[in-house]
């Protein structure tokens, strides 16, 4: 305005025209060029410069998934991944001088020469010191502040129930995968898929801006087993104690839910500590249960009986002639340890006959015996989906020679793992219905296949509860305050093709038996310190568990509390 | 006539200037506002993992102090604690209308 004010009006009109004209064609050239140079990085140029632009502030972050928990039936953790520390090194970056190195193996627990060796190799980039450190080791590792050294965050799987279910949950790698057990049968679903995120970074390194999540980090469900993690101790505990006192090689507990066929409980001894395998051979790693197979013996009869109940062939008063203890089938003969000449239906299991259950599947088809031995499940897989499970072996009813028919029916040249046997009882336990069993809680009862008709099924559970009873072969197995039901079994063991004097002792039963709750299946391997019947081995561990879990589970009594009759001194044996 | 013109189109102009560098401002500091925010949300999310982190190990800690090997042990040896004997029990029978009944 002021300049405008004071000039001379005269001077503008005497400024030349071309200086105006000059001006503005070298304005132009200055915007046609800028415009040019503007297209020409905008275009030609553009990824470079977006892409140098990017990693000035965009930054691609890991989002980490962390794996599934594992609960019990009741919520209570079973397995569980809790981020740990990872020392790492990477070696040709190391400065510390010889008292650092000291401190810092001290603060690893490591040996000093073993941590030297680790640092010398500086022709890698990354040497693992020590995974899975505990919190303060790792506090202290991060306090010392060496270049060269960091942390890495892991998870780690931790497992409360310690040894009392480590077969039956497996556990998993390093990596926290999956490598035995259930851990690895629902590595699927337990197992997060870590995702990555573009984030804008600014200059003190805090994320300002989501850019876009590149893959969506997916978690691990959490899977809800059926197993009861008291019932789990209760089994474990009486297993335990039983094994060492039976001095025996092994043993197993399962425990079925008779109603929808959920496992409650699945214990193997001997054991060992999932949260520290370092010493843990693969013995102890196998679950007995479901991986192991052996011939049932004695627990078998029921089905013998069962369906010769079915097929109209006897009735539970029929007397059988028992020989004396003594049949010749073929050129083999079967024995009786404990010889009578006539015996019951009824009274050939609850005194475990062989001889009586010989003649009965002898006067069956060998088709239909097959046939509902089958329909129980023995010879294929229970569903269960553990992996490496055995489905044991049923041969054939073609191929089986009379006296083939004869061992079949009391549980030999047929073999079992102890989850099959236990779900076999659901035919007893369940109006006739095989179970399907499942690991994982269901939220209905499974429906089953309808192997026995209901009256079958309930002479049947009247028969087992005389096995308890005084002048049964499993007084031991009875429980104060219900009535329960069962079969014991004992098999020699095989070797190299022949029968051994070793044993596996087992009993199976069901309690309350007015209406089955609970099944219980006894497996103890190699009874080693004088006694092996089933009635006397495996017998008491069932009562132990049953009663236990039965209180556990708030069952009410069905009999009264002085129920238990005290045994004979002399037990009936078995045969075997 | 003319000057009243200009007076009046520079009034508007000044004023629609006015108005872009408001908006312009109010743009940098509503980012400003939203990094701001979004770096709060993340602290949170990370406090919401770091709280999830001990949640986990805290469930792991609860359930390691109250497994039932350890709850036994306590229970029989320092509470002097045992299961009830015979007779010790009495069951009640809650019928669904209300009445109850008592068993042995």
């Amino acid at each position: 305005m002021n300049y405008a004010a004071s000039a001379h009006p005269d001077i503008t009109a005497e400024l030349p025209g071309w200086r105006a004209t000059a001006l503005f064609v070298v304005l132009l050239a200055g915007l046609i060029g800028l415009f040019g140079r503007g297209a020409y990085l905008q275009v030609m140029h553009d990824d470079f410069l977006q892409e140098k632009g990017n990693a000035r502030y965009s930054r691609v972050i890991e989002v980490i998934a962390h794996r599934g928990m594992l609960t019990d039936r009741n919520g209570e953790p079973l397995a569980v991944s809790t981020p740990v520390e990872s020392a790492w090194a990477s070696p040709a970056d190391v400065e510390a001088d010889g008292r650092q190195v000291k401190q810092l193996a001290q603060a690893l627990g490591m040996n000093v020469e073993e941590l030297k060796n680790r640092l010398s190799d500086t022709s890698r980039d990354f040497v693992y010191l020590k995974r899975h450190l505990p919190p303060d080791q790792a506090s202290k590792v991060a306090s010392l502040n060496l270049p060269g050294i960091s942390l890495q965050r892991e998870y780690r799987r931790y497992y409360p129930a310690g040894e009392e279910a480590a077969q039956t949950l497996g556990f998993t790698g390093m990596d926290d995968n999956g490598q035995e057990g259930l851990e690895l049968a629902l590595q699927e679903r337990l197992a997060g898929k870590s995702g990555s995120q573009r984030v804008i970074k600014d200059r003190r390194g805090h994320i300002v801006e989501d850019a876009g999540s590149l893959h969506a980090p997916k978690p691990g469900s959490d899977i809800v087993l059926s197993l009861d993690s008291n019932v789990q101790h209760l089994a474990y505990r009486e297993l335990a104690d039983a094994v060492k006192q039976h001095k025996a090689k092994a043993g197993a507990v399962v425990v079925l839910d008779a109603r929808s066929g959920e496992v409650l409980a699945l214990a193997n001894y001997p054991a060992y500590n999932p949260n520290n395998r370092s010493k843990v051979g693969s013995q102890a790693m196998r679950n007995r249960a479901i991986a192991d197979l052996f011939e049932p013996g004695s627990t078998m009869k029921p089905f013998t009986v069962a369906t010769a109940i079915e097929q109209g062939k006897v009735r539970p008063e029929t007397v059988i002639n028992t020989e004396h203890g003594v049949l010749t089938v073929g050129n083999k003969k079967i024995h009786d340890t404990h010889p009578e000449s006539m015996l019951t239906v009824a009274q050939i299991i609850q005194k475990s006959s062989n001889v009586g259950a010989a003649k009965i599947a002898l006067s069956m088809e060998s088709g239909t015996l097959w046939q509902s031995l089958s329909g129980s499940g023995f010879g294929a897989q229970t569903g269960s989906n553990f992996p490496g499970e055995a489905p044991g072996r049923l041969r054939d009813a073609r191929t089986w020679r009379p006296i083939e028919q004869a061992t079949l029916s009391y549980g030999h040249g047929m073999s079992v793992n102890l989850l099959q046997l236990a779900r076999a009882y659901t035919v007893f336990a369940n109006d006739g219905e095989l179970k399907p069993v499942s690991l994982l809680k269901l939220d209905a009862p499974a429906t089953g296949k309808k192997v026995f008709s209901d009256s079958t099924a309930h002479t049947l559970r009247d028969m087992l509860e005389l096995v308890v009873l005084p002048g049964g072969t499993a007084p031991l197995a009875q429980v104060a305050g219900y009535r329960v039901a069962g079969k014991t079994g004992t098999a020699h063991k095989l070797e190299g093709g022949r029968y051994i004097n070793r044993y596996v002792a087992s009993f199976v039963g069901f309690a309350p038996a007015s209406n089955p709750r609970l099944i219980v299946a006894v497996m103890i391997d190699e009874p080693d310190n004088g006694q092996y019947y089933g009635g006397l081995v495996a017998a008491p561990v069932f009562s132990k568990v049953t009663g236990a879990a039965l209180h556990a589970l708030n069952v009410p009594n069905d009999a009264p509390l002085d129920n238990v009759i005290a045994p004979p001194a002399d037990i009936v044996r078995e045969e075997v | 006539m003319w000057r009243s013109d200009v007076m009046h189109g520079g009034a508007l102009n000044a004023l629609l200037l006015a108005a872009v560098v408001l908006c312009a401002l109010s743009v940098v500091t509503s980012q400003h506002r939203a990094r701001k925010l979004y770096i709060e949300l993340q602290k949170q999310k990370e406090l919401a993992q770091q709280m999830d982190v001990e949640w986990g190990q805290l469930q792991l800690e609860q359930s390691t102090w109250a497994t039932p090997a350890r709850v036994e042990k306590i229970a029989a040896r320092q509470l002097q604690m045992q299961l009830p004997r015979n007779g010790q029990v009495q069951f009640i029978r809650v019928e669904p209308d209300g009445r109850t009944h008592q068993q042995p």
